[in-house]
């Protein structure tokens, strides 16, 4: 065993340059492989995390029947009823929910101190600060009160304070919202994009003061969060039953839970990370493939070395595995090298990007060199055969 | 011992049928020491070949030591080139990336001695040929007496019981030739059965039997 080993292993030496076009190729598809699974697990856990952020027992609902959780398509013509704040108490009363935030949405010129421009208003309660997890810079959130109290508070995002209240303190200050007016009584901290909105460029109200901005009734969305998880599911079927009961027997109603949509993205991106992994692999079998070649110029350059060994009684076997070592050796070579290098452009984009987390897992590192291993074997049978084969005389023959 | 019993070697050339050895019938005793000459194409070679087992014979059966190896297989016939025969080239054979030592050790590697026993006996072989300085050397930076000196105790190094060469001393200055032969001579007086093909008379009738060979028959 040792010896095969040392044998392999003098024989590589003695070819340096084919030995280094080898663990070269190897170490290129291994590296892609690495990479591209890094980044496509990295990307997943990413978004995950950002859905997780979420809260872990939020639910979303929405106005209509969402044709892809089943059950009867709605009927060509029917519009489906508005959510309204009445629907928001009714569901509140849900012994499954814990917190409950109406969401309202529109768009607004608002203006302080001369300065203006559009932004998002978002009509809410007190409940938002705590179903979305937002922190404050200054001041306080919105109070507690009753859900049709229109008081006229605002509160602020970054962008926003920085922008109209560029050196002052907000607190306090007047904020005009198309012609009415609202007291900034506090300033969101900035949490930068969370799934796509952005609280940064957000003015938030209370939800009955937004439906009287806007003078529209129905609601955007209902955003809930459950008392546990377990409360969830039990939630989603309560849910429905209030709103069927309200609804004149329709339950015109699409409730989502958060992990729902985790566990959707989590399919969907580790298939693709699998797609490119794969496809990454090609180069994997490329680099197999030039290991047969060179082992197979290899084995025809060491004719009479072979013919040589098998006078001195080498066998069949002995000389396969020597070449097999052979083959082996260069593609672990090839794999570590691939790893280093791969791990190596994962740091650097890590130094690009701080902000996104850069993980390789274990299997795909383990599968990696598995796979390397595996082709090395593989394509180094062949030649090795071939070698094994080979008539002791005409080896010799042959100067 | 050895006995070749109608031994017939034929080898196809596109449409011609080369009889490179025809009918040969040969026992040679333990221990003997036997040259063989004749005209170049004679069937010399393949007459060592077919003895050293590296080629089987198109007809005829092949006893060595009162065993039947004609109908052997390729790992079987390794087995018993390893064991019995022991074979010095014309032109040396010697792997070129391997230093002396490990040359004459790699017979033993493929027999699976385990490494001490197998350091012990390549320095005393190293002596037995005189290279004990050289040990380190590659083939490239020996002198054609020295390589075949190598050789030999590689081809001794298993102690096999026939020793075979093929022109040892064609490849060599008439000085180096006279110290290979003696060493192999020597090696004969330890009871190996020695077989050497040559060209050369002066040589060749040094044997104690001499065996002339002419369009693949013994006369
Ligand atoms: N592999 C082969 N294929 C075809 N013909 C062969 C082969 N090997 C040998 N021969 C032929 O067989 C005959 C005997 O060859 P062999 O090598 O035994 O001669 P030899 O006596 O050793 O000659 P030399 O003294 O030149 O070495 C020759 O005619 C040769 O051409
Ligand atoms: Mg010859």
């Amino acid at each position: 065993m040792k010896d095969t080993l040392n044998q392999a292993l003098t024989a590589i030496f003695a070819q340096k340059l084919r030995a280094a076009l080898i663990v070269l190729a190897m170490s290129i598809g291994i590296s892609s492989v690495t990479i591209l699974t890094a980044l496509g697990e990295s990307a997943r856990s990413y978004i995950v995390h950002e859905f997780e952020a979420l809260g872990t027992h939020l639910l979303i609902m929405l106005p209509g029947r969402s044709e892809t959780t089943g059950g009867q398509p709605p009927i060509f013509g029917e519009t489906p009823r508005d959510l309204t704040l009445e629907d928001a108490e009714a569901i509140a009363r849900s012994r499954y929910i814990a917190a409950i935030a109406p969401v309202s949405v529109g768009s607004a010129p608002v203006s302080a101190l001369g300065l203006e421009r559009e932004a998002t208003i978002m009509g809410s309660t007190a409940a938002l600060r705590r179903v979305r997890h937002l922190n404050m810079a200054q001041g306080r959130f919105l109070p507690q009160t009753d859900i049709d109290q229109a008081l006229p508070v605002c509160v602020i995002g970054q962008t926003i304070k920085n922008e109209l209240f560029a050196k002052q303190s907000a607190l306090g200050q007047w904020l005009r919202i198309n012609d009415r007016r609202f007291r900034v009584i506090g300033v969101l901290s900035s949490e930068g994009q969370s799934v796509g909105v952005d609280f940064d460029e957000m003015v938030i109200i209370p939800v009955a003061s937004a439906q009287i901005l806007f003078n529209n009734h129905s609601l955007f969305r209902i955003l809930a969060e459950a008392k546990s998880k377990k409360a969830m599911y039990q939630a989603v079927i309560d849910i429905g039953q209030i709103i069927k009961r309200r609804h004149d027997g329709e339950e015109d109603i699409t409730v989502i839970t958060q992990d729902s949509v985790v566990n959707t993205f989590d399919e969907i991106l580790s298939a693709l990370t699998l797609t490119v992994a794969s496809i990454a692999a090609i180069s994997l079998v490329v680099a197999g493939v030039l290991v047969m070649n060179v082992m197979l110029v290899s084995v025809s350059q060491r004719t009479p070395e072979i013919g040589l060994l098998k006078a001195l009684g080498a066998s069949q076997s002995q000389l396969q595995w020597l070449f097999l070592t052979e083959a082996a050796i260069l593609s672990i070579a090839g794999a570590l090298l691939g790893l280093l290098l791969g791990k190596l452009a994962l740091f650097l984009f890590q130094m690009l990007y701080p902000n996104f987390p850069v993980i390789l897992p274990t299997w795909a590192l383990m599968a990696a060199l598995l796979v390397s291993v595996l082709t090395g074997l593989v394509f180094g049978v062949l030649p090795a055969r071939k070698a094994a084969k080979l008539e002791p005389i005409s080896a010799l023959a042959k100067r | 011992m050895i006995e070749l019993k109608d031994i017939s070697r034929l080898f196809q050339v596109g449409e011609q049928t080369v009889h490179a050895l025809d009918n040969i019938n040969l026992t040679i005793n333990n221990g003997e020491y036997i040259s063989v000459m004749g005209p170049s194409g004679s069937g010399k070679s393949t007459l060592l070949n077919i003895i050293s087992l590296l080629d089987q014979p198109s007809s005829g059966s092949y006893r060595l030591n009162q065993q039947d190896v004609t109908g052997f297989n390729d790992d079987q016939l390794a087995k018993v080139r390893r064991e019995n025969i022991g074979f010095i080239f014309q032109f040396f054979h010697l792997i070129p990336r391997l230093s002396t030592a490990e040359n004459i050790e790699m017979p033993m590697i493929l027999a699976g001695i385990p490494a001490v026993e197998r350091k012990h006996r390549v320095s005393a072989a190293i002596a037995s040929v005189d290279l004990s300085d050289r040990a380190d050397h590659r083939p490239d930076q020996l002198s054609g007496g020295q390589r075949q000196r190598v050789a030999i105790a590689r081809a001794t190094i298993m102690r096999p019981s026939i020793l075979l060469a093929d022109e040892p001393t064609g490849n060599l200055d008439s000085r180096s030739g006279i110290e290979i032969i003696e060493l192999l001579e020597n090696l004969n007086r330890q009871a190996v059965t020695l077989i050497l093909i040559t060209h050369d008379q002066a040589l060749g009738d040094r044997a104690a039997r001499k065996i002339r060979i002419v369009d693949g028959r013994i006369c």
